[in-house]
């Protein structure tokens, strides 16, 4: 048997319920790389006692029907938990202990899993590259001063480097794929309604969605298949019968139709994108895939909208942070004095730039030339996806326009920051489920993923077509613990 | 278009967020840039496209005005940043 916590979902899973092995010896296997990985920087808050105590008790009585029997998992510190400690990476929520808990975290839990600690992700999910956290940036598993990306980069560090078996993450333009595509691990953002919002940090609730993030296609679909759930305490849920995403997941993808967009291939991508993403075409069509060339028009007004419509909704959920109900507070003479300093010295810079974007575009006389018009390009780009999926079941791209760059590189200007996410937001403004998954790597051995997006409430489909070329693309990660302390 | 410091300054106190000329000058510039590329916008003609409003297609959901949680007090109080076990607790807001 291989090292615990090298060891993926569907292994540890199987091990459990084989007993090979026992919750608490994989509860502690993990616990102990991560005491000696403190370099990464990936949690925010641990709970490892408490996990420790928590596995012992499903090893007394195990339930091995459930489908993470006593299964230790981290997950993002914007998942409300019951208890502990959740800052969403900011300094007004540094002291907020849940009385609640978050749905999708309540699915993991019912089905067996137990909760490893909290992982560092960018304030508020706001940011391609984890430097934005008020817990200090996240190194890269795959290169020493390297971004993990973000928001989701504690997650995603977390996964590659082999501190948690799986993880959830959050996407509300990328968070999930594009720190995938920089670890080479594989993140999934499901369709608009399909996991439940209820108890997670709102950034920008029109684009936000949970999702599983994981070192394989299978593991994959497994932790979709729990986290995606109708749910009454969300106005957005969407009722509808789900997969059972593992059980149906294939490698057979003979006939599928894919699309090809050619907005996508924007000035100055490098060449090794550009071959990476032909590849993946050549190992759909090896896998009997039928490749359909396609144009999304719209694609390069993905980001000015997102950029209107993310932190309008951004400014009214953060309005909530004024110092009274719980969170940081720093006193004032008045009521105006105290709101203004606790956000002003409660914010970071990349926090505080957003809501003024968004206080700005709903603002009165501004509101018709910004938000509305933003409202009216996201529906041409929307329209742009249904027009493409009436030819193709699925669309291939590239994850992200470059692999990942160095802590630093990209912190004093916001706007090539945003660049980023090129290839992603559009996904969100449409709201639709997309993939990322490891394809190959640069020349300077870092991974870079491929994206592969499919049509509302289509998960099984992009799961299926990824698992394919999974297979055939055999991407292997070679981190080399250069980060352990011992 | 262009943001001024003014303008920085206004909006600034509508987000109830206060700021030091220093970050005020800094913040312009960004804005600027930002907006520079949000403008972009403008080479579109929306005027006969509706305004997308929501992504999924579901109305909203009704349901009885009934009491769920009880006793939840102290839940809702625990964090609050200033003790108190009945209210949360601000400035003075009356003379």
């Amino acid at each position: 048997m291989s090292d615990i916590t090298s060891q993926s979902l569907f292994e540890l899973t199987s091990n459990i319920k084989e007993k090979k092995l026992s919750s608490e010896e994989i509860t502690k296997a993990f616990i102990d790389r991560a005491k000696n990985s403190k370099k990464l920087n990936v949690y925010v808050t641990d709970n490892f006692e408490k996990a420790i105590d928590q596995s012992k008790k499903f090893d007394s009585n195990p339930n091995f029907d459930l489908k993470l029997p006593g299964i230790p998992i981290a997950v993002k510190d914007l998942f409300c938990t019951n208890g502990v400690r959740t800052t969403a990476g900011s300094k007004i929520l540094n002291n907020f202990v849940p009385t609640y808990e978050s749905t999708v975290t309540q699915n993991l839990w019912s089905q067996g899993a137990i909760l490893l600690g909290k992982l560092n992700c960018d304030e508020f999910a706001m940011g391609s590259s984890n430097e934005t956290s008020f817990f200090g940036n996240v190194q890269n598993p795959v290169g020493e001063n390297l971004v993990p990306g973000g928001s989701s980069g504690g997650s995603s560090a977390a996964v590659a480097a082999n501190l948690t078996p799986v993880t959830i993450g959050t996407d509300t333009g990328g968070s999930i794929r594009q720190p995938a595509s920089f670890t080479g691990t594989v993140g999934l953002k499901p369709t608009y309604g399909s996991c439940s919002r209820y108890g997670i940090v709102a950034f920008a609730s029109s684009l936000d969605q949970a999702g599983p993030m994981t070192k394989n296609v299978r593991d994959c679909s497994m932790l979709l298949e729990v986290i995606s759930s109708f749910d009454q305490k969300d106005s957005t849920s969407i009722d509808y019968k789900r997969n059972y995403y593992s059980k149906e997941l294939s490698k057979d993808i003979k006939g599928k139709k894919i699309g090809i967009p050619k907005e996508y291939r924007v000035d100055n991508m490098p060449d090794e994108i550009e071959q990476l993403w032909k590849n993946g075409i050549l190992y759909a069509k090896d896998c009997g895939a039928e490749i359909i060339d396609i144009s999304l028009p719209h694609t390069n007004y993905a980001l000015p909208t997102y950029y209107i419509v993310a932190p309008a909704e951004a400014s009214s959920n953060l309005a909530r942070y004024d110092g009274v109900k719980y969170g940081f507070r720093s006193p004032g003479q008045n009521l105006i004095e105290m709101y203004e300093k606790t956000r002003s010295e409660g914010f970071g810079d990349e926090v505080k730039r957003r809501i003024m974007i968004g206080t700005y575009v709903l603002s009165s006389g501004y509101y018709d030339a910004y938000y509305l018009k933003a409202q009216k390009v996201r529906q041409l780009i929307k329209k742009d996806f249904d027009d493409a999926f009436s030819k193709v079941d699925a669309i291939l791209t590239p994850s992200t326009p470059s692999s990942a760059f160095k802590i630093g590189e990209k912190t004093n200007d916001p706007v090539s920051m945003y660049l980023n996410d090129i290839f992603t937001v559009p996904i969100n403004l449409a709201g639709l489920p997309g993939i990322s998954i490891p394809a190959g790597k640069d020349k300077n051995n870092y991974p870079l993923g491929l994206q592969v997006i499919g049509k509302p409430f289509d998960e099984q489909n992009i799961l299926n077509i990824s698992y394919a070329l999974e297979d055939k693309i055999n991407f292997k990660n070679d981190i080399s613990d250069w980060w352990l302390s011992e | 278009m262009s943001i001024d410091l003014k303008t920085v300054k206004h909006i600034s106190k509508l987000a109830r967020i206060s700021i030091d000329d220093e970050k005020a000058n800094k913040l312009k510039g960004d804005l600027n840039n930002i907006f520079e590329f949000i403008e972009k916008l403008n080479e579109l003609n929306t005027d006969n496209v509706q305004a997308l409003t929501s992504i999924a297609k579901t109305t909203l959901r009704f349901r009885k005005d009934e009491i769920k949680s009880e006793n939840i007090r102290e839940k809702i109080l625990k964090n609050s940043p200033e003790e108190n076990k009945d209210f949360f607790v601000v400035p003075k807001v009356v003379e």
